[in-house]
């Protein structure tokens, strides 16, 4: 943007040179290009709440939200999101430290790789992990026949197909807040005595924790929508594998009203969660 | 050219595009909202059917349930011999899915469920054009792995709590029918899914994840050597009929009930019990 | 977790002869089409225990890099490395007896003065408390008790220099490496910070070196001065030393000296440029002469009759402000430096162009072999 270009001439300039402008709170208007558009989008986002909202059938609510299936619906789907973000987490932050920190042959191949289940349709990622961890999957069946572990129609399952598809948002984010985050403190800390490790955990660690923090919120909001990967890997069985959206879509087919109802109830924890986590604490780098 | 003239030109134009934009969003959404007024597309004649009562011609759109896909898809192809100039585009899946897409607005010209149920939840918002009629019948069949190697011979040999069983959802015709079937024998199965659709629960075990699955006839002939079929003879007490209607918004009316007559055509009727249909 | 400082350092001390540090390090940095390096540093240091040796010259001259190499933050292409008689060439940074401060301090933003300087002795294995304690007291000591519990971005510049120094020595280093230490600091804090950083390195007992651009703290801060340039040490020795005896342009620039080379033959010397000068020193073969700028006398018309030997013809090439002088830059016969005040530069009505004679006394010329 050229100086001049800031100082707030030209843009949002009508054809007869009327000036719009909509005051920000330093007194500097707000370029029209950027806020029709950006007016746009919000609409775009809200709505369809808001067709939800008026749709909800207030009045039978009650009697739609009594089912135990609801609520062990909503409790399934808190727990296995959590869980599917702490798989995450755990194998995701080192992930993306090795991908932002250390220079190794293939690493732009291994970091196109990571972004992969981003791309793939979930229900192919399901079939991908059915493959690979089914019964008669390449590691499956090993698991099967070694310790008996099986992954399908669990709810262990569930939080197998959640991170997976949860995990790249974690990496990517965490990865870019690591490259933005100045390598020389670590340095610093070599200086000072630390191995490798000790300076990610008291040095990188803490300064890159609001970016872990995002990364997070991002893999737990995923992990909490998916539906195709979940459907197709761990099935559909309440209480063992049927998450809220799950519950969603097959309440659609026979009752709408009380598929709108369940929305509404996803809807108000996730709100309720995301809103608690608080700007400051998730502001990234 | 001066800095703020080239703005100015920037902007004006960054205007029109946007709003250029949105008039393009706002006539693709009129578009598609009007599937049923022919004349809304007076440009596009190999959609419109309607100009000329007695030749058919067009694009067709048959919402079907899962298990009529390989059936359907040779009448498809046969109904396009039949009328050159046509061209079937099918839709499978959960009859239950499909009938509330077809609620929803989608765009359809035939409905073929495989339920009296869900082809109910159309007619109920007035969709349907005119009365169903059933063409076909199925019957449930169970599905286990190549060879049977877990030695299935009943409904009630499902119920050993080592096997991963896979049922339709109840939602589903293919999953009530299971149920009814379940409830008149007064089995108690705990299966290890209920799937969306009639093909998905098939699907897990032709991958072999789970050890049988209830479904149709028809779906355990259409996978072949994958999967082997066992009868049970509590079957025959929840048989689904299959009810089929052209709907109301039909952009080819005309078409539409021309495939149905194949369907219930000896022809057509031929190909639906080759495949394991009951006649209706 | 604790690294290998504690066991490297331990090594140092067990096999302790305080030799202080031994090491040519040669770095190779970067391609040149058609093969070879880009940048080569070939530089041998000696530092005696006590000492504080500058590394002067000017930027691209690879100056941080020796620093880098010496804390481990760069792998040496050849040479050696011995601090104290120990090897260090292949010890990764976190075990050497080596403390950093850096040109920007690089405190932990997420930790207090008092947490980053206890951060050393933590990772050498000292309980949290313990190493508070030592904190504590190195904070004390650099008068910086009150900040102790503040963040580094509520600390002045002064005061995160003094942190950034504490934390560094908390380690007990036996190399204490500096990167241009007073950089970042406006003149006024520059002189006070100055004063205080030679009385800390005075009272240091290991080997300190300091990588700087400004004369004026290699001469305040070190013993002996080092002056590298495009990879090469052109100079050593002791700042009234190089001062005096300038052997490449951009020292005698920075110590403010015309200098030249020739030959000489008694007490003439034949510049390589051309003219002739007088010098009291009588040598012969190739020397350098140099002379300050306050030694050259400035004439509108040619002087007669005057004792200076050396005298010559040039034209103004530019007037700088120095101070309450005046630098009149000339060119011509020989280019030179010359200082005068104010009143005089007005009195002989200089400007650029102008013509003038200038003169130098034989006797305040220095003249040495190269």
């Amino acid at each position: 943007m050229t100086p001049t270009d800031k100082a707030g001439a030209a843009p949002g300039t009508l054809r007869d040179g009327r000036r719009l402008r909509i005051r920000t709170g330093d007194g500097r208007g707000v370029p029209l290009p950027l806020l029709l558009p950006a007016l746009a989008g919000l609409a775009f986002l809200l709505v369809p709440l808001a067709g939800l909202l008026v749709r909800t059938p207030w009045h039978s609510l009650p009697g739609l939200l009594a089912g135990a299936q609801v609520w062990q619906a909503l409790q399934l789907s808190l727990i296995c999101a959590t869980a599917a973000t702490a798989v995450s987490l755990v194998v995701g932050v080192p992930l993306a430290w090795l991908l932002a920190r250390v220079e190794f042959p293939g690493r732009g191949l291994v970091r196109a790789l990571v972004t992969l289940p981003l791309v793939l349709p979930p229900v192919v990622g399901g079939v991908a992990l059915l493959m690979a961890l089914g019964r008669n999957g390449i590691v499956g069946q090993w698991l099967d026949s070694w310790f008996g572990i099986t992954l399908p129609f669990t709810t262990a399952g569930v939080v197998v197909a959640e991170a997976f598809v949860a995990l790249p948002f974690l990496v990517i984010s965490v990865e870019g807040t690591l490259r933005a985050a100045d390598p020389r403190y670590e340095e610093a800390a070599a200086t000072l005595g630390a191995s490798r490790f000790t300076a990610f955990r008291r040095v990188t660690l803490p300064l890159i924790a609001p970016g872990i923090a995002a990364g997070a919120v991002l893999a737990w909001a995923r992990a909490l929508g998916e539906f195709g990967a979940t459907i197709t890997f761990a099935g559909n069985f309440p209480g063992r594998t049927q998450t809220m959206p799950l519950a969603v879509y097959l309440a659609l087919q026979s009752d709408p009203e009380a598929a709108i109802a369940l929305s509404l109830v996803l809807l108000a924890v996730s709100i309720a969660v995301l809103a608690a986590l608080r700007d400051r604490w998730v502001a990234a780098g | 050219m001066t800095r703020t003239v080239r703005r100015n030109h920037r902007n004006h134009r960054t205007l029109h595009a946007a709003g250029a934009g949105v008039a393009a969003l706002l006539a693709l959404s009129a578009c598609s909202s009007s599937g049923g007024s022919a004349a809304a597309e007076p440009d596009s004649p190999a959609s419109a059917g309607g100009s000329d009562p007695g030749k058919v011609t067009g694009d067709v759109t048959v919402f079907a349930a899962a298990s009529l896909k390989e059936s359907f898809e040779k009448l498809g192809r046969e109904f396009e011999r039949q009328h050159p100039g046509t061209k079937v585009t099918f839709s499978f899946g959960g009859s239950d899915s499909l009938a509330a897409s077809i609620t929803g607005g989608a765009p359809a010209d035939v409905f073929a469920s495989a339920s009296p149920r869900t082809m109910k939840i159309v007619t109920d918002a007035g969709d349907a054009s005119g009365t169903p009629a059933t063409f076909v019948r199925n019957r449930l069949q169970i599905a286990t792995l190549p060879g049977n190697p877990d030695k299935i011979g009943s409904l009630k040999d499902l119920t050993d709590p080592n096997l991963k069983v896979v049922l339709c959802d109840k939602t589903v015709p293919c999953g009530a029918a299971a149920q009814k079937a379940l409830d008149a024998s007064k089995l108690e199965l705990t299966p290890v899914s209920y799937e969306e659709d009639v093909k998905s629960a098939l699907t897990k075990v032709v991958l072999k994840e789970a050890d049988a699955a209830v479904v149709y006839r028809t779906d355990v002939k259409a996978a072949g050597e994958k999967v082997e079929g066992v009868e049970f003879p509590e079957a025959a007490g929840a048989v689904n009929d299959y009810p089929v209607t052209v709907l109301e918004d039909a952009s080819n009316p005309v078409a539409a009930k021309a495939f149905i007559e194949l369907v219930q055509s000896p022809e057509g009727q031929r190909v639906l019990t080759e495949a394991g249909f009951l006649q209706p | 977790m604790t690294g290998n400082h504690g066991a490297a350092a331990e090594e140092a001390r067990a096999g302790f002869r305080a030799d202080g540090l031994d090491a040519r390090l040669v770095v190779e940095r970067g391609t040149r089409p058609g093969g070879g390096a880009a940048f080569r540093l070939d530089v041998t240091l000696t530092v005696a225990p006590g000492e504080v040796v500058a590394l002067l010259g000017p930027n691209g001259a690879g100056k941080t890099t020796a620093l880098r190499a010496l804390a481990g933050l760069m792998p040496l292409t050849e040479g050696h490395l011995r601090l104290d008689g120990v090897a260090l060439e292949r010890t990764p940074p976190e075990s050497r007896p080596v403390g950093v401060v850096f040109q920007d301090y690089l405190l932990f933003p997420h930790l207090t003065a008092l947490d980053n300087v206890a951060f050393g002795p933590r990772c050498q294995g000292a309980s949290k408390a313990a190493a508070r304690a030592q904190a504590a007291a190195w904070l004390d000591r650099l008068g910086l008790a009150a900040h102790a519990g503040a963040k580094p971005r509520k600390l002045s510049g002064g005061q995160a220099q003094r942190v950034a120094l504490a934390r560094a020595l908390a380690t007990h280093p036996r190399l204490l490496l500096l990167d241009e230490p007073l950089a970042a600091l406006d003149a006024r804090t520059r002189l006070e910070v100055r004063a205080q950083l030679r009385r800390h390195l005075a009272d240091f007992e290991a080997v300190a070196v300091l990588v700087t651009h400004d004369p004026l703290d290699a001469m305040v801060l070190a013993d002996r001065l080092v002056v590298v340039e495009e990879g090469r040490i052109v100079q050593e020795g002791s700042p009234s030393d190089i001062a005096r005896h300038p052997r490449t342009d951009y020292i005698a620039q920075l110590v403010g000296l015309n200098l030249y080379r020739g030959k000489a033959d008694g007490h003439t010397v034949r510049l390589d440029t051309g003219p002739l000068l007088t010098t009291t020193e009588a040598l012969t073969g190739p020397v350098y002469v140099a002379f300050p700028p306050n030694a050259v006398t400035l004439h509108r018309d040619r002087p007669t009759g005057s004792s200076a030997r050396n005298l010559w013809r040039c034209e103004v090439g530019g007037l700088e402000t120095h101070g309450d002088q005046i630098r009149a830059v000339l060119t011509g016969e020989l280019p030179l430096a010359a200082d005068l005040t104010t009143v005089a530069a007005a009195e002989l009505d200089l400007y650029p162009g102008a013509e003038v004679w200038a003169a130098v006394k034989a006797t305040q010329t220095h003249a040495y072999p190269v």
